[in-house]
């Protein structure tokens, strides 16, 4: 009786020492991803959140004073920038969103045939992804000049009857323009991890569905769709999170212009922030933001949770 | 397998160390300057090589004269050189001397990075206004060189249109500018009259745009006070500035788009090109001395007026020897450099004395007429602290008006954002 009280109980101690063994070694193994984590990231959201509420300037002797919420009243009551900004980056996700996840499905089911030189379309579609998004802002600016590529084509598609235009420079074609532009870049990456998760579907239920007789529609709706649940998941968190954060082809291309036309959330923070150094703005416009992408992604977690 | 475990672990903890170390290592304080008597001097020409080669003889000479306290260089590129300043200013590491951009300096004045300049006062009285930055009757920088806009025309095309030159005594008047443009524009050889630069960024547009609102009457800011931009950046002179702008590009004088560095110009589909004195000599090579006319800015009303305020040299607030410094500073305004500088990179000196020596400025040389025109009608832009903000408010306004924004509802919006600009900081007032 008491023999085995003492077994289990060193049995017990022993256990727990591995665990705290293997506890000890998981935290080590993590510090340097944590300590980076905190520093680059932990950080800077709480500075964010405390400079939010203040006037901090970036360049001044002036010491930052507590102003409360008038940086959050001042954006939403005093700023038509914002207020576009906003608006913006709400249409850019609205269409990037589905249309990019869209295009990539059909092009990862495309690049999935088993065919030859499948491979090389792959590439080519993957492409864009690998290049700097700088660089293909600006050659894509040239393509959008008034004498580029996009108005010659359509000049030579209409037999010259197109007038050309200025696509940057004109407030209602800017924004379609790095629509376009964004989904060009990007559609390969989020093709790349369709495709994994197509190469991920048991052949065996395509066996079974070619069994049952269906037909093309059937058996992408059945197998393939249900299939590739925790793919789509995974890809609308990523575009819809990237999408929200358009900056760079905006600084690039546009400078936020026409009118605002394709000024966003993030650029705004940006201008206010840092190139006139209002960072307490700056940071309110930030905090803004991060509060919106999380309220997104909650949404979409729980809209797009397994049916139960 | 151990050993892998154990090299993994190792290698985590030098990375957390050496993060830990590189977070430390950049809250460190004092000046960069070493105990060796080294003064360190930051500048902007990193991409520049030519004037760069100017600075680094001087500093070899500089530091022949005096090997107790010798100058150290390092450069940056020009695109990231503020953001460097800002940065080490708050890290406490500014070098001892440092050069900026003209509008820039009263801000970096007011924050504390620049000690007031101690040069001797001859030096002082015959360096010409525009490369002198004061603010709050302090001398805080001053520059070797200054240039100035013009526009470049050419001849042939002037000619072919029936369009007279106007001279530096006589610049266009508004009537005789659109006349002009009207008269280029119909020209068969040419796409547009006029490449007015809008496609350049950042500076270009409050420092080339904002002389001709001045020419109208209109200012950035209330030059008196410096506390509103109300009734100067928004006022009827403002407005019809705004309106005439637009209209060159409604008329179809000017391309929205133009080619970014004058490529329009010089590939000769614009007969007319509104840029600065640095594009002379380029504008020279390609179409022949005789062919490229130096022409003055337009007098819209208010009399003509250009951009002033180059490149200057400053001493920071933190310097460990700044009588050192100051001496570099005043070594480097001899006429000597100033003239190696113009020779270099085509500005003229900011000394007249230098002048008559530089292969470009001197009686006949090439550019002499930027040099007048420059120091006939150059206004310097708004010296406050705010003129960051200013800038990039303008920049925007002035865009949002080219691509057909109301004119004097963006006028009014860009005045609303400088002056909560200036309320929140308590009027830049200096501590």
């Amino acid at each position: 009786m008491s023999t085995s009280t003492a077994t289990t109980s060193s049995k017990r101690v022993g256990r727990s020492a591995a665990l705290r063994k293997e506890a000890r070694t998981a935290w080590l193994m993590s510090a340097p991803a944590l300590l980076l984590l905190t520093l680059f990231l932990g950080i800077p959201i709480v500075l964010t959140f405390a400079l939010s509420f203040t006037n901090a300037r970036l360049i001044s002797p002036n010491p930052p004073e507590f102003i409360g919420l008038s940086n959050f009243i001042r954006a939403f009551s005093s700023d038509p920038t914002f207020i576009r900004s906003l608006t913006n980056t709400a249409f850019f996700a609205l269409i990037v969103v589905p249309c990019q996840s869209g295009l990539a499905l059909a092009l990862a089911i495309l690049v999935n045939q088993k065919v030859k030189g499948v491979t090389a379309f792959r590439t080519m579609i993957f492409m864009p992804v690998v290049t700097s998004m700088v660089v293909v802002s600006i050659l894509w600016s040239f393509f959008y000049e008034k004498d580029g590529l996009f108005n010659s084509i359509l000049n030579t598609l209409t037999g010259g009857g197109w007038t050309a235009v200025a696509w940057l420079n004109n407030p209602g074609t800017a924004m379609p323009a790095i629509i376009l532009l964004s989904i060009w870049q990007a559609v390969g990456l989020h093709m790349i991890i369709w495709l994994s998760g197509l190469q991920g579907i048991d052949p065996a239920l395509y066996e079974a569905a070619a069994l049952d007789g269906v037909n093309g529609w059937q058996r992408f709706r059945y197998v393939t769709w249900p299939g590739l649940h925790s793919t789509m998941v995974f890809i609308l968190v990523t575009i819809t999170i990237a999408a929200l954060g358009l900056f760079v082809q905006v600084d690039v291309m546009t400078s936020g212009g026409p009118q605002d036309a394709t000024s966003t959330l993030v650029y705004h923070a940006v201008r206010k922030g840092y190139r006139e150094q209002d960072m307490g703005y700056g940071s309110a416009i930030s905090l803004i933001f991060f509060v919106a992408v999380l309220v997104i992604s909650l949404i979409q977690r729980r809209l797009t949770r397994e049916g139960d | 397998m151990s050993t892998t475990r154990r090299t993994f672990l190792g290698l985590g903890v030098t990375a957390a160390v050496a993060a830990t170390l590189a977070a430390c290592s950049s809250q460190q304080g004092g000046s960069a300057s070493g105990s060796s008597g080294a003064i360190t001097l930051w500048t902007h020409n990193g991409g520049n090589s030519e004037e760069l080669a100017v600075v680094k003889n001087a500093v070899e000479a500089f530091n022949a004269a005096n090997p107790d306290t010798p100058v150290e260089v390092k450069d940056f590129p020009q695109a990231s050189y503020n953001d460097s300043i800002a940065a080490a200013a708050v890290a406490g590491d500014l070098p001892d001397i440092l050069d900026l951009d003209g509008p820039i300096m009263p801000n970096w004045a007011y924050s504390g990075y620049l000690a007031p300049l101690q040069i001797s006062s001859e030096l002082e009285d015959s360096i010409i206004d525009s490369a002198k930055g004061y603010w709050n009757d302090t001398l805080y920088s001053v520059g070797p060189y200054d240039t100035s806009l013009c526009f470049l025309g050419r001849k042939s095309a002037f000619e072919a249109a029936g369009v007279p030159i106007p001279t530096i005594d006589q610049p266009w008047t508004r009537e005789e500018f659109d006349d002009a443009l009207a008269k280029l524009s119909e020209l068969p050889d040419y796409d547009y009259a006029i490449d007015f630069s809008v496609a350049d960024t950042a500076e270009w547009w409050p420092y080339a745009y904002a002389p001709m609102l001045q020419s109208f009457g209109g200012d950035l800011i209330d030059r008196e006070t410096f506390e509103t931009a109300d009734g100067f950046l928004n006022g009827d002179a403002a407005v019809q500035w705004g309106e005439w702008f637009r209209s060159c590009f409604t008329k179809g004088y000017a391309s929205e788009t133009p080619a970014t560095d004058g490529q329009d110009f010089l590939q000769g589909k614009v007969p007319l090109y509104y840029a600065g004195g640095w594009k002379v000599l380029q504008s020279q090579e390609t179409f022949g001395e005789d062919e490229v006319l130096i022409l003055p800015p337009v007098d819209f009303g208010q009399g003509a007026r250009v951009g002033g305020g180059s490149w200057q040299w400053g001493v920071s607030a933190t310097s460990s020897n700044p009588a050192a410094a100051n001496a570099f500073i005043e070594f480097l305004m001899q006429d000597e450099y100033l003239v190696e500088y113009s020779n270099a990179i085509g500005n003229f000196p900011s000394v007249p004395s230098a002048t008559p020596q530089t292969e470009y400025y001197k009686e006949g040389g090439a550019l002499e007429p930027v040099y007048e025109i420059g120091t006939k009608y150059a206004l310097l832009r708004p010296a406050t602290p705010g003129y960051k903000v200013i800038s990039s408010i303008f920049d925007k306004a002035a865009r949002d008006i080219v691509s057909g924004a109301d004119v004097k509802s963006t006028l009014d919006q860009a005045v609303k954002d400088i002056d909560a600009d200036i309320t929140s900081n308590n009027g830049y007032q200096a501590k």
